[in-house]
């Protein structure tokens, strides 16, 4: 598995022109790289990433797993659907130029689910203090936190 | 009675950022229900909704306090529309709202509170808590708006972003995604509706709500940063020139991080930041000045002067 850092350097250097080398490649390469951050972030929580689909792909299945007791997790809920909506897109027929700019868009789409799950991993309360708060004297589940929901 | 009528004349709860680096935002907020004949009234005495800060050492305690504010609109000033147009504020008093509705704790530590502080404790249901989109969407409408726009928007390119606090956790907002007509909570549209009606074009904007790394702006600054820039560049390329923003939070983070983001790493974006009841002002014939577009630390005069906006 590549590290965070070999796929946060590979988005950042990401062109358009390498979608077009890559070919169909191209979208597969995106959602692979989406489903590495989440696995990323599975492994240090001494979880299995699962092989398991949901609504046919495995990043929706991996971030629900990952939500599972981290309500802050669901923050990147809608970039994972987003991201899987962006594939969906790029099998679409479409202009060359429509296909490239949908794949540009998927990039930024992974790139932030890069930036917050690397930020997570190196600062577990991202996420915890606005949309997904959490009292922090208080772990979860121990107190009546509105905002369990899981994806 | 219908929201149209329901909304005419609402409590106006502007909490503290808009009274401080959201004061644009106010401004353009009250200009712009006066010239759509709306009327706020801004909730008496009104204190802090215990964002963020509050809730997240007891949430309890910020249950109290945004149920302080629903108390004295709907007890002492007899509405039942509260208008919140931070996003912050909103979310804090919808989670009230459901936690008065679901936990008995909560409904505890605020009959508790109210009664040390003197007031009647909020009861849920009193009011409906709404945010400036819904105001303006359903008091109005997209075609009464696009009826009373002078000039508008002229096809300014705009990428429309919502931020977190207006959508997540969705089951604080139950009147959200139930069908044709209402918000949806994974792919916001009000602001797109409302600012087409006022002439724009809505780019193809994917990040309209993801985490800028706000609350972190000052732990873990970098990642903040890193966080703005994809979104400010995913406008770019979208084609916006302007990011429309409805949460004081949000548009503060957006402006912050572009400076920084030039000064410290050298990554220059050029998008501007307004809020959009800063744009449908404009469209509506206010002048840049009067909706507070110069009190933004990013100047978006010049976007609009180059398609003769204002």
């Amino acid at each position: 598995m590549r590290s965070l850092v070999a796929i946060e350097e590979w988005i950042e250097e990401w062109t358009p022109e390498a979608a077009t080398a890559s070919g169909a490649a191209a979208p597969q390469e995106m959602l692979g790289a989406a489903e590495a951050v989440v696995e990323h972030w599975l492994v240090a929580h001494e979880k299995a990433p699962t092989l398991d689909t949901y609504e046919g792909f495995r990043l929706l299945a991996l971030h629900r797993q990952a939500a599972k007791g981290d309500p802050s997790f669901n923050a990147c809920r809608e970039t994972c659907r987003e991201a899987a909506y962006r594939y969906n897109l790029a099998q679409a027929p479409s202009t060359p130029e429509a296909w490239r700019a949908n794949l540009a868009t998927m990039r930024r789409v992974v790139q932030h689910l890069v930036y917050f799950v690397g930020g997570k991993l190196r600062n577990a309360q991202l996420g915890e203090f606005c949309c997904a708060s959490r009292p922090i004297r208080n772990p979860a589940g121990e107190d009546f936190v509105t905002n369990g929901e899981v994806a | 009675m219908d929201k149209k009528q329901a909304y005419k004349k609402v409590a106006y709860y502007p909490g503290c950022a808009l009274e401080g680096s959201g004061h644009g935002y106010n401004r353009s907020t009250k200009e712009l229900g006066k010239k759509l004949g709306l009327e706020l009234e801004e909730v008496k005495n009104w204190n802090c909704c215990g964002a963020m800060e509050v809730k997240n050492i007891d949430p309890k305690i910020q249950t109290y306090l945004s149920s302080r504010v629903m108390s004295i609109a709907a007890n002492e000033m007899g509405h039942d529309v509260v208008m919140a147009p931070c996003n912050g504020c909103y979310h804090n008093l919808k989670k009230a709202e459901y936690d008065l509705t679901n936990d008995e704790g909560s409904r505890e530590v605020t009959e508790r509170l109210s009664s040390k502080a003197g007031h009647q404790t909020y009861q849920a249901g009193q009011v409906e808590t709404i945010h400036a989109l819904d105001w303006i969407k359903d008091a109005i409408g997209e075609e009464e708006l696009a009826k009373r726009v002078k000039g508008g928007l002229k096809g300014l390119k705009i990428a429309n972003y919502y931020g977190c606090m207006y959508t997540r956790p969705r089951h604080i907002f139950p009147e959200k995604d139930q069908g044709p007509g209402s918000e949806s909570t994974s792919a916001p549209h009000f602001m797109d509706d409302l600012l087409a009606a006022a002439g724009a074009e809505n780019v193809d904007f994917a990040l309209k709500t993801a985490c800028c790394g706000g609350a972190h702006t000052l732990s873990d600054k970098d990642t903040s940063t890193k966080l703005v820039v994809n979104i400010l560049k995913a406008a770019e390329e979208a084609g916006a020139e302007v990011i429309a923003t409805e949460c004081p939070t949000c548009h503060a983070g957006l402006e912050m991080h572009q400076v920084r983001a030039e000064k410290e790493f050298g990554i220059k974006t050029n998008v501007k930041m307004m809020y959009f009841t800063q744009l449908l002002g404009v469209a509506l014939g206010l002048s840049p000045r009067k909706v507070g577009i110069l009190e933004n630390a990013s100047d978006g005069r010049a976007a609009l002067k180059a398609r003769q906006i204002a």
